[in-house]
């Protein structure tokens, strides 16, 4: 159990972790900040996708100890982001979500995809965001939600 | 928003559309109480085998741990279960599958209490596991010692290994095969489904001084989960109260109990409260798939085409514990005509109880199977009489006056419409798109299905507040498909009133008004028939005491948009619903709370022309219909299949929500693709070989067709809410038949077992071509 201080959307927390505690459940049982979902614990499902440095990583994958001189990004702290907000209207206006359990990482890893390039192709979202999975949607309303929002940015 | 109030038929997002991308929303995971403990379970090792004892002295002197359940702590009585009371909370007396709950703990972290569950010891006295249906039918080992003497709610026949059987005739079934020219006849396999709902089963339980427990849980039916607690714990309904925050999506897999049971006895045991959430690979193992069915198939036609008999046969893994396998068998069976006329039929089938998790409820319950065989069928059919399989398909449709099997209603019926629909949007006649790649086989397929609407109880609240705005309480939880925004949609429109105005309260046992649950595509015909025919009681409500204030007749008065009551035509002369409602808050009559109850009655089974034994569903009807074709390339060298477009028509009866159906249309699509080509839990003797999503594929962005083209058939159903019918598992049953068809078509090969991965495609392909 060593402290550690974590940069979570631009609030440093002075916590105590085991250093095997990962960030994902730092996050949810130690901040509350349950918007980052646990879909597989393993780095496959993407609903943990939060921005470490401006990198959407696996929050199930990242040791909290490994994040101390980093800033992390979760959905919470999208709150007041440009792009953020574009998406959130565009996924809400297009039915890019059901269930919603996957939305907060799509979210992030499309908020990073538009950050880095804001005018993806068709085929640059499929791919950029293929490593989220959604049950619900069969994904082609995400993918028009995502061009909708980048247009929307680019008026 | 809508103007005016008026909202049938708009594309309004979900009402909680927001919450849930920024990460409010609250999920059972996200719930923490006071003091409250972390739960895990010690999964079973072996497939069958007998629990001799148990020594918890380790578990309990780890840290933080507070209380642990076993089969113990269970009375002999408390077995519980949908159609045959054969399960216990907890292992009892044996385990019969692989990770199969045995023991539960709650400590005050997750991770001790997952370390205590693992040093709980067991000791076992191994058993011969039964893993395949025939197997289980003809051993003598036993599965369930004492099956013959479990409660059952319906005829199952059940003895020895044998879960169920049914078998349903009609017409005379030998007769109509002599009289035909030709018969087919073909065997098909099909694969155990994970659900994989993004969010994995939980529940948080906590106890009250009183003792009365209180369950949050993702579900489909608040009811049920009170019910199988009940049951489980020996508790009565009263001392229970179950909700339902946000549900991270189902498809089946949250309707039955999962492990509310578990962790109400943890709660109760501990007098804490507890939550418990699965593993992703927990979820896998724990819970239920679904069925494998293996189906036999015969259809007697005349050379013109026209289907006169029918035999079906089929042969279901059941896993360990019967859940709802009688009634998957018999509603599969009860589909095996499908949505055509065929006068002699006999359906009958089997469900085995094996050493595997159980098999339930998913997606197509039944029909998604069925639909594989007898749609893959008819094409084969249609290729040796040299015809158009939509040809063939419409010369054999049901028409409008045409009733279910059985004798039941239809409803409306949507058929000719959505195979024309398709058909033109496809350009079918034009054969399809030339393949892309030179290796590239591409076709076009086709397939056709039908799905129910209504069975079971259904009702709704309506209250109006003392401002006029409305509280809608159903207790039909929206597991994300946006149902409550549907109800609410229904509720608006009854009123006059915009959506913003009504709201809806979350599935509670102690307040919400009974539904069976959201389910069977019968949330928005059921339960929007509750919302709608409650809310007209309040409309008239309001105008009983509008015609007090405006001092005219009831008959003279008419409901004005926003939330108005006025003498009709005479729009000035009107009252508001919030002074009608102050009024009779404060002075006269009390406040306008509503509510509409009813149960689904159009018999299944007429018995003056069909006979049917062991079929465990009462009452059932009003169906919805689809149509699919795809467009598939077959990569000739690795034999991988890739969908390139679909088009996907649903009758739907009526679209209360546009925007809503075609994501159900959508969703269910790409879920049957995956179903079709990707997916299949694989046992390694009696493990799960691939539990976890790194080695249990779902289709992913760039597995998804390029387009999917939803089409909206609205054929106007005479029972339903302004007409509408279910949406919710249609759009997924006839799509592994559409693309086994298109794969034979490409001049691939005709697959006959599920999923269609690209090595069987290629060795098919490669056997077709030795034969020839």
């Amino acid at each position: 159990m060593g402290e550690v201080t974590l940069n979570i959307n631009g609030t440093a927390y002075s916590i105590a972790v085991p250093s095997t505690e990962t960030l994902l459940t730092t996050l949810r049982d130690r901040l509350g900040l349950t918007g980052t979902k646990r879909g597989c614990n393993q780095g496959v499902c993407g609903a943990c996708t939060v921005a470490i440095d401006d990198v959407p990583m696996r929050a199930c994958l990242s040791l909290s100890a490994n994040c101390a001189r980093a800033g992390v990004r979760t959905i919470e702290g999208y709150e007041s982001d440009r792009i953020a907000s574009a998406l959130v209207s565009a996924f809400e206006r297009g039915a890019a979500l059901q269930c919603g359990f996957c939305s907060p990482g799509m979210i992030v890893v499309a908020r990073e995809l538009l950050a880095r390039n804001p005018t993806p192709s068709e085929t640059q979202i499929r791919e950029g965001l293929a490593g989220n999975l959604c049950r619900c949607t069969g994904y082609q309303k995400i993918v028009s939600a995502v061009l909708a929002a980048a247009d929307e940015l680019q008026r | 928003m809508s103007k005016g109030g008026r909202t049938l038929g708009e594309r309004l997002p979900q009402g909680n559309a927001r919450e849930k991308l920024t990460g409010s929303a609250q999920y059972t995971a996200d719930l923490y109480l006071p003091g409250m403990l972390h739960g895990a379970i010690l999964a079973s090792p072996y497939p069958h085998a007998r629990i001799k004892g148990y020594d918890l002295s380790a578990a309990l002197a780890m840290p933080g741990v507070k209380a642990i359940v076993t089969g113990d702590d269970l009375n002999e009585s408390w077995r519980f279960g949908v159609f045959v009371k054969d399960e216990y909370a907890l292992a009892k007396g044996k385990v019969l599958y692989v990770g199969q709950p045995v023991a539960a703990v709650a400590a005050d972290t997750e991770v001790q209490a997952r370390a205590a569950a693992a040093a709980v010891h067991v000791t076992y006295e191994q058993i011969p596991a039964l893993l395949t249906p025939e197997a289980a039918l003809e051993s003598e080992v036993r599965l369930h010692d004492k099956l013959e003497e479990y409660e059952t709610v319906c005829d199952t026949g059940g003895h020895g290994n044998l879960c169920s059987r049914t078998d349903i005739r009609e017409g005379d079934v030998d007769k109509g095969f002599r009289e035909c020219d030709l018969v087919f006849e073909h065997r098909f396999e099909t694969q155990a489904q994970a659900h994989v709902a993004l969010e994995p089963c939980a529940a948080l339980a906590q106890v009250d001084s009183g003792g009365r427990v209180t369950i949050w849980s993702p579900c489909q039916s608040v009811f049920r989960v009170q019910a199988f607690v009940s049951e489980a714990l020996g508790l009565s309904m009263s001392r229970l109260r179950c909700l339902s925050p946000h549900v991270g999506g189902s498809f089946g897999l949250k309707f039955e109990a999962h492990i509310q049971p578990i962790v109400a006895a943890l709660a109760m045991k501990s007098r804490r409260a507890v939550k418990l959430v699965l593993s992703r690979e927990e979820d896998f193992e724990m819970v239920r798939a679904r069925h494998p069915f293996s189906i036999r198939v015969k259809t007697g036609v005349r050379r013109d085409g026209t289907f006169v008999a029918r035999e079906v046969e089929a042969l279901v893994d059941g896993g360990a514990y019967a859940d709802d396998s009688p009634s998957v068998l018999g509603v599969a069976l009860f589909k095996a005509r499908g949505p055509y006329r065929i006068p002699h039929v006999h359906f009958h089938g089997r469900v085995a109880y094996t050493n595997k998790l159980r098999f339930g409820a998913f997606r197509g319950f039944g029909n998604a199977q069925m639909t594989f065989a007898t749609e893959s069928h008819i094409d084969e059919i249609a290729s040796a009489l040299k015809m158009d399989p939509i040809e063939l398909r419409l010369k054999n449709i049901m028409r409008s006056e045409d009733a279910w099997l059985g004798g039941g209603i239809s409803g409306s019926n949507g058929l000719k419409q959505c195979i024309e629909e398709v058909r033109r949007a496809s350009a079918w006649q034009q054969g399809g798109p030339k393949p892309a790649s030179s290796s590239g086989k591409r076709g076009l397929g086709f397939a056709l299905a039908a799905h129910q609407s209504g069975f079971l109880a259904s009702s709704a609240i309506i209250r109006l507040l003392e401002d006029g705005t409305v509280v809608l309480n159903s207790s039909v939880p929206d597991l994300g498909q946006g149902s409550t925004t549907v109800l609410r949609q229904l509720c608006a429109e009854v009123l006059r009133i915009p959506i913003g105005n009504v709201t809806s309260a979350i599935p509670d046992t102690d307040g919400s008004s009974y539904d069976w649950g959201a389910g069977g595509s019968r949330l928005t015909f059921m339960a929007g028939r509750s919302v709608v025919e409650a809310s007209q009681r309040v409309a008239d409500r309001l105008k009983q005491h509008a015609a007090e204030i405006l001092e005219c007749s009831p008959a003279d008065l008419e409901l004005l948009e926003g939330g108005f009551v006025a003498v009709k035509g005479v729009p000035q002369r009107r009252t508001s619903y919030r002074e009608i409602s102050t009024r009779c808050h404060w002075h006269s009559g009390g406040p306008i709370i509503e509510s509409h109850s009813w149960v689904y009655r159009h018999p299944a089974i007429d018995s003056r022309t069909t006979s049917a034994v062991g079929f465990p569903i009462s009452d059932i009807g009003n169906y919805s219909f689809s149509a699919v074709v795809v467009d598939v390339e077959v990569d000739s060298v690795t034999g991988k299949t890739q969908v390139r477009s679909a088009w996907a028509a649903c009758d739907v009866g009526r679209a209360i929500n546009p925007m809503l159906v075609e994501g159900q249309i959508e969703g269910a699509f790409v879920q049957g693709m995956g179903y079709a080509l990707l997916e299949e839990m694989v046992w390694d003797g009696a493990r799960i070989a691939n539990p976890t999503l790194m080695d249990y594929k779902i289709p992913t962005f760039k597995e998804a067709p390029d387009r999917i083209y939803p089409i909206i058939v609205e054929s106007g159903d005479p029972d339903g809410p302004f007409g509408a019918k279910g949406v919710g598992e249609i759009g997924l049953v006839p799509v592994a038949a559409a693309i086994a068809n298109a794969v034979r078509r490409a001049g691939a090969a005709r697959i006959f077992h599920l999923p269609m991965t690209a090595e069987r495609v290629l060795n098919a392909m490669h056997g077709a071509e030795d034969q020839d």
